[in-house]
């Protein structure tokens, strides 16, 4: 036998094949989804209102039945070794859901012997003071504002020391600082080995912190791929050169290199990227020089993570 | 099994109830006293004996088994219906716990609240009529088991209502009125035979008859006999918890 940290080395820690999910009314929400999550990355799930992103994460915490598949945690079966499954995971819910009238410290510690852990104060103090409640402690979570409450969440969350942790539109509602500070907070768990599965509606956010992007779109994952090798092989660059005196046509050396004129006549847009047409920079400004033409200011705007998720969801529709 | 998980869910329980001790204790034990003065002392002092007990002995059990009923499905239909109600159900049904091991915290706890209030309700009783146990441990052993069985009962009202009005429908609607027909306030020998005959559909008749048979010694039905309907009752809510935790009924979707 391997040593645990080595088979989780070797297989995925969460393992989905074939999911589907279809409830009572007929609705299918999921439509045969596999992926696997490595074990220390964070993965940002992205995907339009009613994806089937909660209700993936759902039936891999246990909230809810699959209809069919499968899914391996750890290598554990979600239904039927769900004690092995649900101890290693920890689950911040999208709504903010809390027992009003209890505190901060109870709340949490409730969490951490629900999940089978024995009392341990060290360490609950530990998650407090990393998310700036320790002050709080004794609060009653009544007391405490919207983003106070979702760092609660995340505390009951890491209060059994889980290795995989699902963060269900971790910053909705939140306000920027919050958002940062959260982003913060998040980096320093992926330092600790936890792997973090992250949905959310800012693609920004993905942008930001995650390693890996699956996209999912009615039931179905449309793609997963490095975050990086997603940029680049969708992203588009565009060069825009803003000419002092406007230009009723494009002369037809410039249309040879691919650029095109604004409808304005003042603008000229070379576009590349995907791997394609980077090198032309210096022929474009050379053919333009060559033009006669004058320049009064030059611009490149590279498309974010949203315009390839819109361009994405669009292109399927 | 997932022990830390029962306790939490046990201590977690018992926790609200000491934060609404005035609700959960002290009115109880009002209203009881009520009954005391008016049923036992008022009215009670021109009643003849029953069976040869005080009336206001005589209906000394049935009151705590009004109040113990009452507790018990109320504690044990709000623990569960609560958190589904806030959406903090999240928690337990992800966590590493058997549907066994959360009723046992919830109806563990709810019972064990509907012990508490019953035993100060017969304190309570003891300030004001004679009170004599003869089979102190039967006593107990019926209290548990009904104290068990009606939170229970309560935990699947809590599972199965969908709002409030739901929830309060059965301890408000059902269980006064079976409560006082079910012999609290009188021995169903004094009923017409049709009516003594009616009431053996009562499950609380046999509730009330055997618990206060280990008071007095005297029954409506045969000691025997109640304690296996109590066992009928328990199995029955047994059954029914089993039956929704197979199906995950409006609990997992």
């Amino acid at each position: 036998m391997f040593p645990p940290n080595l088979c989780a080395f070797m297989s995925p820690i969460v393992s989905i094949r074939n999911l589907t999910k279809t409830y009572a009314n007929g609705f299918s929400a999921l439509k045969g989804v596999d992926l696997d999550i490595r074990e220390g990355e964070i993965l940002a799930l992205l995907g339009p209102n009613g994806a089937g992103k909660t209700t993936m994460i759902s039936i891999i915490c246990g909230l809810s039945t699959p209809s069919s598949g499968q899914v391996l945690v750890g290598g554990h079966d979600v239904v039927s070794e769900f004690r092995e499954t649900r101890r290693l995971i920890g689950l911040v819910p999208q709504e903010l859901t809390t027992d009003q009238f209890e505190t901060v410290w109870n709340t949490v510690s409730f969490s951490r012997g629900l999940h089978g852990g024995k009392k341990n104060p060290a360490l609950i103090e530990r998650i407090l003071k990393d998310l700036s409640l320790w002050d709080k402690r004794d609060n009653k979570l009544r007391e405490l504002s919207g983003g106070m409450k979702r760092r609660v969440l995340i505390a009951k969350a890491l209060a059994h020391e889980p290795r995989i942790l699902f963060l269900d539109e971790p910053t909705a509602g939140v306000d920027v600082e919050l958002r940062r500070g959260m982003w913060t907070a998040i980096d320093r768990l992926r330092a600790t080995g936890v792997t973090v599965i992250l949905t959310t509606h800012y693609i920004e956010e993905a942008e930001e912190m995650a390693d890996r992007i699956a996209v999912i779109r009615g039931g179905e994952i449309l793609l997963v791929e490095e975050k990086r090798e997603l940029m680049q092989k969708l992203g588009r660059k565009q060069l825009h050169l803003e000419l002092k005196t406007p230009l009723g046509t494009l002369p037809p050396a410039l249309a040879a290199l691919g650029l095109t004129l604004s409808e304005d006549g003042r603008q000229l847009v070379h576009e590349y990227g995907n791997g394609a047409g980077e090198g032309r920079i210096g022929q474009v400004l050379a053919a333009i020089e060559a033009e006669g033409l004058s320049l009064s200011d030059v611009s490149t705007h590279q498309s974010s993570l949203e315009d390839i998720f819109v361009s994405l969801v669009e292109a399927r529709q | 099994m997932n022990v830390e998980a029962i306790k939490a869910i046990y201590f977690f329980e018992m926790a609200r109830m000491r934060r609404t001790l005035l609700q959960s204790v002290i009115s109880p034990v009002i209203t009881t006293s009520l009954y005391f003065i008016v049923f036992g002392t008022a009215i009670g002092s021109r009643i003849q004996e029953v069976g040869g007990v005080s009336y206001g002995a005589f209906i000394t059990p049935g009151l705590i088994m009004l109040t113990l009923l009452g507790q018990c499905i109320s504690n044990g239909s709000v623990g569960i219906y609560f958190p589904k109600f806030t959406g903090t159900i999240y928690e337990i049904l992800s966590a590493p716990v058997s549907m066994a091991e959360i009723v046992i915290g919830y109806v563990g706890a709810a019972a064990s609240k509907g012990m508490i209030i019953g035993l100060i309700i017969l304190a309570t009783a003891s300030f004001f009529v004679d009170i004599h146990i003869q089979h102190p441990v039967m006593m107990l052993v019926f209290m548990v088991l009904t104290a068990i069985t009606f939170s229970m009962f309560g935990f699947i009202i809590g599972v199965w209502a969908d709002n409030f009005e739901q929830l309060n429908l059965v301890p408000m609607l059902v269980v006064p009125p079976l409560t006082f027909l079910g012999g609290s306030f009188y021995s169903i020998d004094m009923l017409p035979p049709f009516w003594a005959a009616v009431s053996h559909l009562n499950p609380v008749l046999y509730l009330v008859s055997g618990f206060r048979w280990s008071f007095y010694g005297i029954s409506d039905v045969n000691p025997l006999i109640s304690l296996v309907m109590i066992a009928v009752f328990l199995t029955a809510g047994m059954t029914v918890l089993s039956w929704m935790f197979r199906t995950g009924y409006r609990l997992r979707k």
